[in-house]
């Protein structure tokens, strides 16, 4: 088992002829064994991809002729919204949302959308890396190699993160240490998103495939405290975690739309503390988030 | 981005909020003709700079005649602006803003913010104005109003009538608050606001509702609709190094420590920071050359942090995803060429094309002395502290 995607996942990429690596990735997604089966551009419909894969100029035209339920978006910023509630509109049900820059206001929007169809579609980011169940499915711009798909004799940890290099290095570091992923899924960097931490969290604490989670934060917002209050009150599976930026100063937004402290909130004390008074294991540093799971699982 | 409090007031004026007559001028002369035009007997001249402590620095003044306005506004043109925030060198002022100076009867705040927790647009007003809304919240948070906006509708006039009585107007000045918070929230979706506050809005002895002062604050994202915004932006106090890194398509912050590090990911960027923290180090800027960076732009981040006269020590951290590694190795080896490392350069590498990185470092160790590696980021951390320190 396994939370959000599987062997079984069809999906299709949006903006998959674009500038935006649609193709390049899909390549990575195909060659890592996801049953990538189209994508859109608008325009270039009945032409095919770099890969071979059949080109629709609508979502909806893409999921009657692939059956796709779940798609993976590289549309440039001034369009990821709309194409974000066209795939909703179209029945899709799984959205992974990679593009970075989208305005906050169109994310608004969008999520307003998305509700109004009720609560079956479940977004992933935008800005973020995406969802990876290792040695199944691939929906995003991760490298496939470092993940370990679940084996006989290895416990499987999932790990859930606002960044995306600081999931690579949870994997990398996890891998090492002999255990397994059971799915990682990157929520992204952007101050309004689709799945925020306690949703995934959710999942691993119901899906009897993981064992254990790995929590990534980083500073701005209130989403981990959040998390945090969810996980004392519903999560018996260990967790461990780790929160970057103590050293950013107040007011500068760093790299990451949501990363920034405002009006003193948002700060990696405040969540470092409220996720160690709930029984997490936080690693001190960005090299240690293996040795805190080992830990956080004895 | 930021713009500046003449630009904000401007905005705001255009949008149909009432402000005190002010003029925006770059010469004394044209001060003390503004200051006849404005009609009132004080006014304030301010300098139009980012930079905060103008008060105490002798760059905010009331004037009570138009030679008064001459004498203030040629103060201010002709002498650098020292504060707490510039740097004892100090800061250039080529403009200023005179404005009737208002008799206050009492100090409101109105505001919109980004929601993150909500996904919305929440509304604030309180009878708690003139200062910061933050302090009013932890002192007395019974004292703001609070109302999610729709978030496609926007705020219904029934709604802004209701703020405005909470906020114990009545009448007339009720009605036109009400007005000012439906003007001001068309404004914040229209420009993309993450913040649009004004504070104070203050009743004048004579009863007239005005906006003294506003925050605004926009969503960087959403720039490419907004030519207008594009074209207010002034760099001109802006680190140098962050306007020539932002040009070259560098996410890079300028802070105050005295070892770089280039990363990719955000994420990762700021916990390298943190690491190096961790080890007893300052870091000397965030650096994030993103996951699609060319051998081109990883050279100028190299130029960039080298051209930063504190730095003691370079930390180079990467996991190749999308980045590869290879390509960081060949970056690194030229700008060594090209730019000459001055410092001790720790480098630590994981994930795609990592042997081959490894192997191309390796090789040219003859020409880039200074050049460490490291196995993990613990290990680097601790490596480049030492050798700044040395």
């Amino acid at each position: 088992m396994s939370i959000l995607v599987n062997k079984n996942t069809r999906v299709i990429c949006q903006g998959i002829t674009g500038s935006g690596g649609g193709a390049f990735h899909t390549k990575g997604c195909l060659d890592y064994g996801t049953q990538m089966v189209g994508g859109t551009s608008p325009g270039k419909g009945g032409t095919q991809d770099a890969n071979g894969l059949p080109v629709f100029d609508t979502v909806e035209q893409a999921v009657r002729a692939t059956g796709a339920t779940a798609t993976m978006i590289f549309v440039p910023p001034p369009f990821a919204a709309d194409a974000i509630c066209e795939a909703a509109a179209a029945g899709i049900k799984l959205i992974v949302a990679i593009t970075e820059g989208i305005p906050v206001l169109d994310m608004v929007k969008a999520k307003t959308y998305l509700a109004g169809l009720g609560d079956d579609v479940i977004l992933v980011g935008p800005n973020c890396p995406g969802v990876i169940t290792p040695g199944e499915c691939k929906i995003g711009i991760m490298p496939g190699y470092i993940h370990q798909p679940p084996t006989a004799g290895k416990k499987n940890v999932g790990i859930v993160s606002r960044s995306g290099t600081l999931t690579y290095e949870a994997v990398w570091q996890t891998t090492q240490m002999g255990w397994a992923q059971s799915t990682c899924v990157g929520i992204g960097g952007d101050p309004v998103k689709g799945l925020e931490f306690i949703d995934v969290i959710r999942l691993f604490q119901n899906d009897p495939a993981t064992d254990a989670i790995i929590m990534i934060g980083e500073i701005g917002g209130t989403a981990e405290e959040q998390a945090a209050e969810f996980i004392k009150k519903h999560v018996t599976k260990p967790v461990a975690g780790f929160i970057a930026g103590r050293t950013a100063p107040p007011g500068k937004r760093m790299g990451h739309a949501g990363a920034i402290i405002s009006g003193g909130e948002g700060t990696a004390e405040s969540k470092i503390a409220a996720m160690r008074s709930a029984g997490i294991v936080v690693a001190d540093s960005p090299a240690d988030m293996g040795k805190a799971l080992v830990q956080a699982a004895k | 981005m930021k713009i500046h409090e003449y630009q904000a007031r401007d905005l705001l004026s255009r949008a149909g909020i009432p402000v005190p007559p002010a003029g925006v001028v770059e010469t004394a002369q044209a001060a003390k003709e503004a200051f006849v035009r404005n009609g009132l007997p004080v006014q304030v001249i301010k300098a139009q700079v980012f930079a905060g402590g103008r008060g105490k620095a002798g760059f905010v003044k009331l004037v009570k005649s138009a030679d008064e306005a001459y004498q203030a506004a040629d103060f201010m043109l002709k002498n650098r602006m020292v504060s707490v925030q510039t740097g004892p060198e100090g800061i250039a002022v080529k403009k200023l803003l005179i404005a009737a100076a208002v008799d206050i009867a009492h100090e409101y705040y109105v505001g919109l913010v980004l929601d993150r927790a909500k996904s919305g647009v929440t509304v604030m007003a309180s009878a708690e104005g003139g200062v910061e809304i933050e302090t009013v919240a932890e002192k007395n948070p019974a004292a703001i109003i609070r109302r999610t906006m729709h978030p496609t509708i926007g705020l219904m006039p029934f709604e802004a009538r209701n703020i405005a009585l909470g906020m114990g107007l009545t009448g007339k000045q009720a009605a036109t608050t009400a007005d000012i918070l439906l003007k001001l929230s068309r404004f914040f979706v229209q420009y993309d606001c993450s913040i649009a506050e004004i504070n104070p809005l203050v009743l004048t002895k004579t009863g007239e509702i005005m906006a003294i002062d506003a925050k605004l604050n926009f969503d960087d994202n959403a720039m490419f609709r907004h030519a207008d915004l594009q074209a207010m932006k002034d760099d001109s106090e802006t680190d140098p190094l962050e306007v020539r890194a932002a040009a070259a398509n560098l996410n890079y912050i300028k802070l105050d420590g005295d070892i770089a590090c280039l990363v990719n990911g955000a994420g990762l960027a700021m916990s390298t920071m943190d690491v190096i923290g961790l080890h007893g180090g300052k870091p000397a800027n965030f650096l994030d050359v993103g996951g699609g960076v060319k051998k081109e732009g990883a050279i100028e981040a190299f130029r960039i942090l080298l051209s930063d006269k504190k730095v003691r020590g370079i930390l180079v951290n990467i996991f190749g995803g999308i980045a590869r590694c290879d390509l960081i190795a060949e970056a690194l080896i030229q700008a060594g060429k090209e730019v000459g490392f001055r410092v001790p350069v720790v480098v630590r590498l994981e994930g795609t094309n990592v042997e081959k990185a490894r192997d191309m470092l390796a090789g040219a160790r003859g020409e880039l002395p200074t050049l460490q590696s490291a196995t993990d980021l613990n290990d680097a951390a601790k490596k480049i502290v030492a050798a700044a320190a040395a």
